[in-house]
């Protein structure tokens, strides 16, 4: 059919075949080579994951199906895209723009990671999807709209007729992903690219869009390249799974056989890094033991009695309650995990802790100190005793000043050191306990990367011997195996210098990895806490069920049968 | 990870390290063509300024040599290679010597601004509240005024309309700086308020930081960012609001020093009666620096933001990628995250395997 078929390996009843691809970036630091002779074949109704870290080339492996690389690249080889009729071929890499342009939504779509910046706020939904009908062939406007309301019914939006004059801010994160892969089906594209689809959605969300997307499969016939760092979500979705590294293919097999029983040594350490609920346990009890043996009678750090946290409302408007009533109590060299969606308060908390959000009602106790009302002159001198690791290692250092600076700060400030210099001995010693080497308080923040900068955040944080700790999803920013290191270290830390902490985290099995208590939020309110056999064990409250069956699990077999419990539960909830 | 401790930050070479050196090497095509424009007419500009008293054949306010007078409308000749003026005086000389009256106008606007914008910024958009809401009504207000009015004003109230040197750079300086101000201000404060919420502020804070040190050691660093575009505008601005100063009659007098809008005004008559070179010289002048010192702001400006930044296009050298790894940011630009996000080298010592 194709006269362009170079290889062997390429097949006409093949989706879309990519041979021996190789992207080339122009950088300030010269060349970068971040697709390096890849070949991926996708069958029609396949759901093909390319899994991987950052920086190993799977969003421009999809995104080059698209023709969507920036212009700073340059690519070579050939991605031979068929049409759902194989009616065309075409070669994405020579294609024009214009040939580009007319293949994108009726051939191959993609559906994007942030639903909230792929929708423009200014127009409505029905004109965003009309709008993609309109620029493949004229179509009058009403007929556009019906088509709009018909594919926001399919894709599950309630009531579609309404919503689809709806503004784009009307919808809930999970919804307006849900519009999204409406834009994308509405040509009905035999190829979907979904990057990180799921990424920036709660755990009970993505659950959801997951299911839409296998619908998508069974319903509409459409094959989905899937690029995620998720192995859950992979286990959930995929039939075929490509790990790839550095830019290049390292293995490629069956989703099941993959998770039985990998080949590369890399897939094998990836898999292994992967945090599973149930790993802390053990750990926990003995963690238990311990302080117990250690001190019987320890004194809380942190009290919380009917913590409510508001937010000042707009002028003449309400505020918005962040926290609403919650009690627990952080003692002395205990970690407690905090676990909660986007919007649950779990990070007020944190912030309020640290006295960086006011406290509107209830009492909280930091160190003895009652933070309802309090004035930041009078809260200084428990600073010392206060360390704070935030979520974003790229943002949280100053980014003109050195590593070692950053990390002398504390020092400087509390007049334990006279300058950055003078604090460099202990700087050294800080850095060495977080495993960087002493060279790289010379360096500059991006010249690290995620996982280093995270670790410098540490010894930042620990560099005067807190009482407590505050960690602020330390390790949502990272790749998985750089979480599992970064983790690892977090605990050796904490057996070594002794800090109670609150440990702020959106994953379970995280959690469950670090915490000796488990304190779940649900809507600013408290909703269940306990050890981590308990709440995870045995959950009680309906959300911490629903929380726990919607995690994927790294394992196609199991989360099959997870999936199906979770159904249920829905189907009981109604 | 001992592989990553060998790499320590090479030293930038003596010569990278001139101002604007690095940037005439990374820029490329356009980019490169109107940097190098700006810094040579800039350049020029500056030397002129400097080198005034050697490179006039006359003083500004010179008549005659050698007791005879120069004459006025001169067409250029051998003695006064761009003519004489209605007044008599040698245009050229006195077009080189306006460079000088230009400059000084434009360094004492800038200090006078500079400062008092930055802090008031600074102040105003950490602390926040009632205070920052009063002041960008004030500044707001500020706009309203049209600065060649202010510079009116100034002049009258300085020395009573007719100036010397002093009183025509300081008429002209603190008009521009009246509404410079508010520009330094609010620059300063919109990247202030947007610093102010970044982790590593708030780091500072848990630490326990005070606010001055917050201020000035990780909030002013991080805000200058878009200073040396604004900088080069408005000494653009300062140099035409001197020059429109000194067509209106309000500039400094000719025996005080050279003034190019000056001689632009009694030039007047003279287009009319086919008399080019007493205009157009000076005329030449004022747009030649207010271009270059345009163009250097621009590709500054360009060259600083990576998104704007030309680059050539990557040849397919068939180096492994594992090399790449060696070299993980070049000049110490943020910019590479823009392509950095799958392209990233950096991650190589946290990899698996």
């Amino acid at each position: 059919m194709s006269a362009e078929t170079t290889d062997a390996v390429t097949n006409d009843s093949d989706i879309v075949s990519i041979v021996d691809l190789r992207v080339t970036f122009a950088t300030d630091g010269g060349a970068v080579r971040a697709v390096d002779g890849v070949s991926i074949a996708v069958r029609p109704r396949e759901i093909v994951a390319i899994v991987g870290e950052s920086g190993s080339g799977k969003s421009v492996t999809a995104k080059s199906i698209l023709g969507l690389v920036p212009s700073t690249a340059t690519s070579s080889g050939s991605i031979l895209l068929r049409s759902r009729d194989r009616s065309r071929t075409t070669d994405i890499v020579d294609a024009s723009q214009n040939a580009l342009r007319s293949l994108r939504g009726e051939d191959v779509a993609m559906v994007f990671q942030e639903p909230s910046t792929a929708l423009n706020p200014v127009y409505t939904v029905g004109w965003q999807i009309a709008e993609g009908i309109r620029a493949h062939g004229s179509v009058s406007r009403k007929d556009a709209k019906k088509q709009a309301v018909d594919i926001l019914r399919r894709v599950g939006i309630p009531d579609p007729e309404t919503r689809v004059n709806y503004y784009p801010h009307q919808f809930s994160g999970g919804q307006k992903q849900r519009v999204v892969i409406a834009m994308a089906l509405v040509l009905n594209p035999g190829l979907i690219v979904a990057d990180e689809p799921t990424t920036a959605l709660d755990v009970t969300v993505q659950a959801e869009i997951l299911d839409l997307l296998r619908r998508l499969r069974d319903e509409f016939d459409t094959a989905i390249v899937l690029i995620t760092h998720n192995m859950g979500v992979v286990a959930d979705l995929a039939d075929r799974v490509v790990v790839m590294y550095q830019g290049k293919v390292v293995e490629e097999a069956d989703a099941r056989t993959l998770f039985a029983s990998p080949q590369a040594d890399y897939t094998k350490q990836l898999l292994a890094a992967v945090p599973h609920i149930g790993q802390g346990e053990a750990r926990a009890a003995v963690r238990t033991q311990e302080r117990l043996a250690r001190d019987s009678s320890t004194t809380p750090v942190v009290v919380a009695r009917d913590l409510v946290i508001e937010y000042p409302g707009r002028l003449g408007r309400g505020g918005f309650r962040a926290v609403n009533g919650v009690s627990f109590e952080i003692k002395e060299g205990e970690v407690l995990g905090l676990v909660g969606e986007s919007g649950s308060g779990k990070t007020t908390i944190g912030r309020a802790i640290a006295g960086l959000s006011k406290v509107t009602g209830g009492s909280l106790s930091v160190l003895g100190r009652e933070m309802l009302g309090i004035r930041e002159r009078a809260f200084r001198s428990a600073r010392v005793d206060i360390g704070f690791v935030f979520q974003d290692p790229a943002s949280s250092f100053n980014p003109l000043l050195t590593i070692a600076d950053c990390v002398a700060e504390p020092l400087v400030v509390h007049g334990r050191a006279a300058d950055s210099r003078d604090a460099r001995a202990q700087v050294d010693e800080l850095l060495e306990a977080v495993q960087l080497p002493r060279t790289f308080g010379d360096r500059y923040p991006h010249e690290l990367s995620g996982g280093q900068r995270q670790r410098a955040s540490l010894a930042r944080s620990i560099a005067l011997r807190p009482k407590l700790l505050i960690a602020d999803e330390p390790t949502s920013a990272l790749d998985v195996s750089v979480q599992a290191r970064v983790l690892e270290l977090f605990t050796e830390l904490q057996r070594e210098f002794g800090f109670a902490s609150l440990f702020i985290s959106h994953d379970l099995a995280v959690v469950d990895l670090l915490a000796d208590r488990i304190a779940v939020l649900y809507k600013g309110e408290l909703v269940e806490e306990g050890t981590g056999a308990e709440v995870l064990g045995a959950p009680q409250h309906p959300y911490t069920q629903r929380l726990l069956a919607s995690l994927p699990v790294p394992d196609p077999i199991e989360q099959q049968s997870r999936r199906e419990a979770l159904h249920r539960l829905q189907a009981v909830d109604g | 990870m001992t592989a990553t401790t060998a790499q320590t930050r090479p030293k930038r070479s003596l010569v990278s390290r001139i101002p604007l050196f690095e940037q005439v090497r990374s820029s490329i095509g356009l980019q490169r063509g109107m940097l190098i424009a700006g810094v040579v007419i800039t350049g020029l500009f500056v030397i002129t300024a400097v080198f005034a008293p050697l490179l006039a054949p006359y003083g500004f306010a010179q008549l005659r040599s050698d007791g005879t007078p120069f004459g006025a409308q001169e067409a250029p000749n051998a003695e006064h290679l761009l003519g004489t003026t209605v007044g008599g005086y040698d245009v050229l000389s006195r077009v080189i010597w306006g460079a000088q009256t230009a400059i000084l106008t434009i360094v004492v606007s800038v200090i006078l601004s500079i400062f008092a914008g930055i802090f008031l910024g600074l102040v105003s958009g950490y602390i926040g509240g009632w205070l920052d809401r009063v002041l960008v009504v004030v500044c707001d207000a500020i706009y309203a005024f049209p600065s060649l009015l202010l510079a009116i004003v100034m002049s009258i109230v300085i020395s009573g309309g007719r100036s010397d040197l002093l009183g025509g750079i300081l008429a002209a300086s603190i008009s521009i700086t009246v509404v410079f101000i508010p520009q330094y201000f609010r620059v300063i404060r919109a990247e202030t308020v947007r610093i102010k919420s970044e982790a590593y502020v708030e780091s500072a804070k848990v630490i326990g930081t005070r606010a001055p040190r917050i201020v000035f050691r990780h909030v002013l660093r991080n805000a200058t960012r878009s200073l040396p575009l604004l900088l080069t505008l408005n000494s653009s601005e300062a140099l035409l609001t001197l020059a429109g100063l000194g067509f209106l009659g309000f500039g400094i007098e000719p025996t005080a020093a050279a003034e190019w809008g000056y001689d632009l005004n009694k030039s007047l008559s003279d287009v009319t009666s086919g008399i080019w070179w007493t205009s157009l010289f000076p005329g030449l002048a004022i747009v030649l620096a207010v271009l270059g010192i345009t163009l250097l702001g621009e590709s500054l400006n360009d060259l600083a933001d990576p998104r704007l930044r030309g680059r050539r296009a990557a040849l397919d050298t068939g180096a492994p990628t594992a090399d790449n790894g060696a070299e993980p940011h070049g000049a110490g630009a943020t910019g590479e995250r823009i392509v950095a996000d799958d392209a990233s080298t950096a991650d190589d010592e946290e990899r698996v395997s």
